[in-house]
């Protein structure tokens, strides 16, 4: 089990030096949430919809379909020069593989979630700091279970020719789920409710990181072992 | 033919389907350590079928693969340490420096000492001035020799070779044949995949031309190449 949480790292490590020397996937995923809060923070109307009322969708929105950017990259660098050969012909276990691609992914997710939030907190001038544990809470339980899901499927479809437009059609149906529960979790929150109101949907988060990330590890090695 | 040594690979019924296709089609082969197989054939005879299935890269439909006695499909961790691919393409990251991609290999392996594995690795290439160099900025020639520093970073005692010298000029295919010939050891055998037997006839101890996913011929390399390439012209006729 050590062996396989050390090479989950060195392959996680490597991914995240590949991304800090190229910044692909985090700039275009922060420019573009950046991008989605400006075009809503302009197109809403705020005598129709009270900004309280709309922040928590708009957030989640934003953090979904950056994320889905973020993710895209992650088997995409193995493309090159057939590197992810590479990865299949070491005595590596599979689930070290997934592993190792899960905790960078789930890094990055997180780095944009981290810059979108000062972004949404200024474009909706909302005081968010009664409500930051539960939602930094959230995000990090929302976080882990799409980000597995998100994770196979983009192991999946990097033999495709269209990965980055097939990546999306498969995961945002599975990002539903803890997307719904995501913003159920977070009016409560921005309204000022305390976090024992929300236990409930943090629990029904944790349930479904569990079966999907343990789903997910399960699936690896049939997805990627021809 | 079988050899006199004990075998180091033996593949047993190896078959490889693409849907109605036939890849491979019940390929036999035994390989002492030692020996250097050269493999030839048309387009689309299984070659690469071949070596990415003794690489434990493919699964085969129907046979085995053994290598230093022990089942790919079942010990396959023990079997991955054993073996060495060099691919057609290089399985370097370009955004990543020469060592840092061995150092980044040698932990995969878990090697002790990847860091200095990594820069002994790549000094036997003649690449050790250019570790901090990134594979993209280097000739075909060297991306090819980094590539076999990847390969060979584990030692190990089957390494397989598809297409190496394609791509090379006349002095990088030289220098790649005179590396290639420090590496055969009496502790490792060798595959190389190629579309022309000239450029590694004189490593090879053994011959075998595929087509249609099967041996049309295998067996010791002949004394004449230009003899055999009459022969291989005929059988790869069909």
């Amino acid at each position: 089990m050590g062996n396989l949480f050390r090479l989950a790292l060195v392959l996680a490590g490597k991914d995240l030096r590949l991304e800090l020397r190229t910044r692909t996937s985090i700039i275009s995923a922060a420019v573009f949430a950046a991008l989605v809060l400006i075009v809503f923070n302009f197109a809403r109307d705020p005598t129709a919809v009270a900004t309280l009322d709309l922040a928590p969708s708009v957030l989640w929105v934003t953090v979904a379909f950056a994320s889905v950017l973020a993710m895209n990259r992650g088997f995409l660098v193995e493309r090159e020069n057939a590197a992810f050969d590479g990865l299949l012909l070491a005595p590596v276990p599979r689930e070290a593989l997934f592993l190792g691609k899960y905790l960078a992914n789930f890094a990055f997710v997180m780095l944009v979630e981290a810059i979108a939030l000062p972004l949404f907190v200024l474009f909706f001038n909302l005081d968010l700091s009664h409500a930051l544990g539960g939602l930094v809470l959230t995000m990090l339980l929302a976080t882990m279970g799409f980000v597995a899901v998100g994770t196979i499927f983009s192991a999946m479809v990097v033999k495709t020719r269209f990965a980055e437009l097939m990546l999306p059609v498969l995961l945002l149906p599975f990002m539903v789920p803890p997307l719904i529960l995501a913003v159920k979790t977070t009016v409560p929150l921005f309204a000022g409710r305390p976090l024992s109101e929300v236990v409930d949907g943090l629990r029904f988060l944790a349930i479904y990181d569990i079966v999907f990330l343990t789903l997910a590890v399960l699936l690896f090695p049939a997805v990627v072992d021809e | 033919m079988p050899s006199a040594d004990p075998a180091l690979v033996i593949a047993a019924g190896l078959a490889r389907r693409y849907g109605a296709v036939r890849a491979l089609d019940g390929v036999d082969l035994t390989l002492a350590a030692g020996e250097v197989l050269l493999v030839l054939g048309p387009n689309g005879a299984g070659k690469s079928t071949l070596l990415r299935t003794l690489a434990g890269l493919l699964r085969p439909t129907a046979g085995t693969v053994t290598v230093g006695g022990r089942l790919l499909a079942s010990d396959t961790h023990d079997v991955r340490r054993a073996i060495g691919l060099l691919s057609h393409q290089s399985l370097l990251y370009d955004e990543l420096t020469l060592l840092e991609n061995l150092v980044f290999t040698a932990r995969l392996y878990g090697l002790p000492d990847p860091a200095a594995r990594a820069a002994t690795a790549l000094a036997e290439q003649g690449l050790a001035e250019r570790a901090d160099d990134r594979p993209r900025s280097l000739s075909r020639g060297m991306q090819q020799r980094a590539a076999i520093a990847r390969a060979l970073i584990h030692d190990p005692a089957l390494l397989l070779l598809d297409e190496p010298f394609t791509g090379l000029d006349a002095v990088a295919g030289d220098r790649l044949r005179a590396l290639l010939a420090m590496h055969v050891t009496g502790r490792r055998a060798m595959v190389i995949v190629t579309h022309h037997a000239s450029e590694a006839w004189d490593l090879a101890t053994r011959v075998g031309v595929m087509v249609r996913g099967r041996w049309a011929l295998e067996g010791p390399r002949p004394a004449g190449l230009d003899d055999f390439q009459q022969r291989y012209n005929e059988v790869a006729r069909g």
